[in-house]
């Protein structure tokens, strides 16, 4: 069933959604970590609460975070068109799903640097730290192990919503499952898609999971 | 004693939330602590003794008063500023409080870097400290692998890196079992002897004021009750709030029912061995019944108290009363805390 020019479109929509993935997850977290940590340190029980920046920012995150993927695929197109020049192929699918994802990884963030210990961060205020290095020493540092899990699931819903964007033309994995699997009917294509996705999920959460584990020091 | 308090306190409130929910935390509290003293805060939880010492290095702010160190009203100073105060004023926790993902040497390093020490002189720095608290070895461990005592060594390290005048001590022993409690306060002790520290210690356990504190104030609905040396205070409390604390097993009663007289009298080392109650049984010819007793051991001297009653009898009193007086003992009449 699968020539040798399949083969190639399976592996060149491979690296496609790997690329997409990647690329995506990492502008995501130059976005939804900052984002995350102001959030964390604006709310009520932060270091520093500002209700108005913590209700404002919370806002646009969760307008962001309630529509639906595929909807903000097709209305993001024309600020995709201007950044990437095309609404086609992997690199336009990164502009919607970095805008999709970096609200979701700052409430992943946010979560995760809330779970630091209250005493622990009192204790460095009370050793004379500043709001920054209360974040960049304290909190970043011993939320690690939480960020980690948090940055494999972000990367697999990333992947997932990478797939998705097949449906409007944004290659990879997902492209090639919906072309062939879905319009074509071949069934045993889409498939074989589906199955390598769920084996990338698979590998991106256990590699989570494991450097999460390796660098807490909490256990042992 | 010098003349200026390293730590003082002013009229300080301090009120949580507003309107009808208002709580109010702390009311008029008044507090000078001197250079070399080890000052205890004891009371009750929710007394607002917690509030109190996260006044002093202003991790909460009062709602009014002012709070003084070494002179110097700091009550309004700036983030910038109290950040620099802050390292002056060493803080220890109930629960410890280390940096979970960073070693026993990085966590003392930590207000080092805060401070910008750079890195080789700090872990000279910090090597010392730990050999001073008694953890070498341990330099490489981290948090989870170390016992409480040892975490709170650790964390007492890390609160003298930056050379603090005064170390503030948050029911630090209070999750710690006797032994590694008494080791903490030795410990504490002689970090006060040695390098001078001014302590300042909140607790709700009785022996650990007895065994290091020279004085002692009692906080009791967010206000200070009492405040003496400790001797002082443990001998002759005044009010109900440290009576209570200070004869824990004491049953409080608010209405003596029956006749007869409650004397509580008073032991020092002195006369705690001789037959005080048979000889004046004996001389008055007077029964009285024990209704409680208990000595204590406080820096060295044996003291005890003793609750006796009386027949309701004018005569047998004046005649108790004088004995008692001859024999030096001290003795007050109890109302209704037996």
């Amino acid at each position: 069933m699968f020539s040798e020019g399949m083969l190639l479109l399976v592996g060149k929509g491979f690296l496609e959604t790997l690329y997409m993935t990647i690329v995506s997850t990492i502008m995501a977290y130059i976005i939804g970590l900052p984002v995350g940590m102001l959030l964390a340190v604006t709310d009520k029980e932060g270091i520093r609460p500002s209700p108005t920046i913590n209700r404002i920012v919370g806002g646009i995150v969760n307008v962001l975070r309630s529509v639906p993927f595929i909807i903000l695929l097709v209305a993001v197109m024309p600020i995709t068109r201007l950044i990437t020049g095309t609404t086609l192929g992997s690199s336009a699918t990164v502009v919607p799903l970095v805008i999709a994802a970096a609200p979701f990884v700052a409430r992943l963030v946010e979560s995760s640097a809330k779970e630091v210990d209250r005493g622990v961060i009192e204790a460095s205020l009370s050793m004379g730290a500043s709001t920054m290095e209360v974040v960049c020493k304290v909190m970043l540092p011993e939320a690690k192990p939480s960020l980690i899990v948090g940055a494999a699931i972000a990367t697999t819903t990333i992947l997932s919503y990478s797939a998705m964007s097949g449906f409007v033309g944004g290659g990879g994995l997902g492209n090639i499952a919906i072309n062939y699997g879905y319009y074509r009917s071949q069934t045993d294509i889409m498939l074989v898609m589906v199955a390598i996705l769920v084996l990338i999920v698979q590998v991106i959460q256990e590699i989570g999971n494991f450097i999460s584990n390796k660098c807490d020091k909490r256990i042992r | 004693m010098s003349t200026i308090p390293t730590v003082e306190i002013r009229n300080l409130n301090k009120t949580f939330g507003t309107g009808d929910n208002a709580v109010v935390a702390l009311d008029n509290i008044n507090l000078s602590i001197y250079q070399g003293e080890i000052f205890g805060i004891i009371g009750l939880s929710g007394a607002g003794k917690s509030t109190l010492v996260r006044c002093i290095n202003l991790l909460e702010k009062p709602t009014s008063g002012r709070v003084l160190f070494e002179g110097v009203d700091i009550t309004d100073f700036t983030d910038n500023q109290l950040r620099k105060v802050r390292q002056s004023i060493g803080m220890i926790f109930q629960s410890f409080n280390l940096l979970m993902q960073r070693n026993a040497l990085d966590n003392v390093c930590f207000p080092l870097e805060l401070v910008g020490m750079p890195r080789k002189e700090a872990k000279e720095r910090v090597r010392e400290l730990l050999k001073t608290v008694g953890l070498a070895d341990k330099e490489k461990a981290y948090p989870a692998q170390l016992s409480g005592g040892q975490k709170q060594r650790v964390a007492i390290a890390r609160a003298l890196a930056t050379n603090p005048k005064v170390l503030l001590c948050d029911e630090a022993t209070s999750a710690l079992d006797p032994t590694t409690t008494q080791s903490i306060l030795a410990l504490l002790k002689e970090l006060n002897k040695k390098l001078g520290l001014t302590i300042i210690i909140i607790t709700h356990e009785m022996k650990v004021i007895e065994q290091i504190c020279n004085r002692v104030a009692i906080i009791a609905n967010s206000r200070i009750e009492e405040i003496g040396t400790v001797d002082e205070v443990f001998r002759h409390p005044k009010t109900k709030a440290a009576k209570k604390l200070i004869f824990p097993k004491g049953e409080y009663v608010e209405n003596i029912s029956g006749d007869g007289k409650y004397l509580r009298l008073v032991f020092d080392g002195s006369s705690a061995d001789r037959p005080i109650i048979a000889n004046m049984v004996l001389k008055c010819g007077a029964p009285v019944s024990i209704v409680y007793a208990n000595t204590k051991n406080i820096d060295g001297q044996v003291f005890g108290h003793m609750i006796i009653k009386l027949q309701d009898d004018d005569e047998i009193y004046r005649k108790i009363t004088t004995y008692l007086e001859m024999e030096n003992i001290t003795y007050s009449e109890e109302k209704d805390y037996v």
